[in-house]
């Protein structure tokens, strides 16, 4: 029996573990992929204080580390059901079930997909959700990037300097993103702007070969390019848990900053649950809250 | 046995002409989710006896990546018999890649 399961080993569940163990509670980590979550993805991180700049592998590698040498464990297996017990929990994987006392959801979100009908056939063959990883393969190349937000906004300024042109395409006219991003990417000569538009279909025979677009007037414009790059945002992966805890519309656990979810005992932090500001220091600020009331719960059980 | 780095001049030898079902993982330096993927790769490489796993960088490779169209990384190419029978892009679970490289 442990006295914390954190489900997810990204900076949420890994500073929840940190917290966790310095109030000297037994803690077990699940993570289905690997630690990190999504912040591996990025190559240069500027807005965690106190580093000027840090990848978000070597952010990930050092929280691993420091939340190992605190002495949580750290087990990779997928978590696909919590069963409430009322003051134990058990926590069933893919190959076990271990029970505790408290549990704090970690599980981050996933890429949103465009949801057109040869998207998933077309990754790795033109299309992609990691623009640090495969932008290196369209040196001197054509490429479109879909979406308006931060990661969108990035991954064009770093596709800028790679491709030979970029295509921003978005559904609206202007953008979430920060306002330092946009500016920057104004700046850039090789980056086109496509506003208040939307990708409808992607024509390919061996790959991606180019992408039909469609303007809020209606108008259809047909572009070629060599890779898409898509950042329409993220989806909680909250499924598994649906019966236990309340969601939103959108999928996002119904807690506020204390963390706490609608089933006692059951905590959640980081990107899946309902907030304003999806950051870094967001989700390790989350992991906090979490960690400390999931400890007062079980000191009052 | 652990990871065996492969190039352009020992492919053939290592995962073409290999006895063994190959799985070789494509990837790079700059590449987080290819760093992630790459302790999983290693225990992987540690336990299991039916199959030989490379590792290639597409950086120095790049004849190699473009051979087999790897134009997203991480990226794993399960090779049986010289030829390619399954791929996998993103950085997935152990069990998963367990799938992939099967009995």
């Amino acid at each position: 029996m442990y006295d914390i399961i954190i489900v997810g080993a990204g900076p949420a569940g890994l500073t929840a573990a940190i917290y966790a163990r310095r109030a000297q509670k037994s803690v077990l980590v699940l993570e289905a992929k690997s630690y990190g979550g999504q912040i591996i993805n990025t190559l240069d991180i500027e807005n965690y204080p106190v580093e000027e700049h840090i990848s978000g592998f070597d952010f990930a590698t050092k929280l691993y580390k420091q939340t190992k040498a605190l002495g949580a464990e750290i087990v990779f297996e997928k978590v696909v059901d919590i069963n409430d017990l009322g003051n134990t929990k058990e926590v069933v994987t893919t190959k076990n079930k271990y029970s505790c006392k408290a549990v704090i959801i970690a599980t981050g979100s996933e890429d949103r997909k465009l949801g057109l009908s040869n998207e998933d056939e077309l990754v790795g063959k033109g299309i992609s959700y990691c623009a640090t990883c495969d932008g290196a393969f369209y040196k001197g190349k054509t490429v479109a990037v879909v979406g308006g937000g931060n990661t969108a906004l990035e991954d064009a300024l770093y596709l800028s300097d790679i491709a030979s042109k970029v295509y921003l395409i978005h559904r609206r006219d202007e953008f979430r993103a920060e306002e330092t991003t946009v500016e920057q990417l104004k700046k850039k000569e090789n980056v086109e702007f496509i506003y208040n538009s939307t990708v409808t279909k992607l024509n390919a025979s061996e790959r991606l070969e180019s992408i039909e677009v469609t303007n809020k007037d209606g108008s259809v414009r047909t572009i070629e390019v060599n890779g898409l790059f898509v950042a329409v945002g993220r989806i909680p992966e909250n499924q598994n848990f649906a019966k236990l805890i309340e969601l939103d519309n959108a999928g996002y656990v119904k807690a506020g900053e204390d963390c706490k979810t609608t089933c006692k005992g059951i905590f959640t932090a980081g990107d899946n649950r309902i907030k304003e500001v999806r950051q870094l220091v967001t989700a390790t600020g989350d992991g906090a809250v979490a960690a400390t009331n999931a400890v007062k719960y079980i000191n009052n059980l | 046995m652990s990871v065996i780095e492969v190039t352009k001049d020992n492919f053939e030898t290592e995962v073409l002409k290999s006895d063994k079902k190959v799985l070789a993982d494509f990837n790079a330096d700059w590449c987080g989710p290819c760093k992630m993927l790459r302790p999983i790769i290693d225990e992987l490489a540690e336990e299991k006896d039916n199959v030989k796993i490379v590792s290639i960088n597409i950086d120095n490779e790049d004849e190699l990546a473009e051979k087999y169209n790897v134009s997203s990384i991480p990226c794993l190419v399960l090779f049986e018999n010289g030829e390619e029978s399954r791929r996998s892009i993103g950085l997935i679970p152990k069990e998963e890649i367990e799938n992939i490289i099967g009995e």
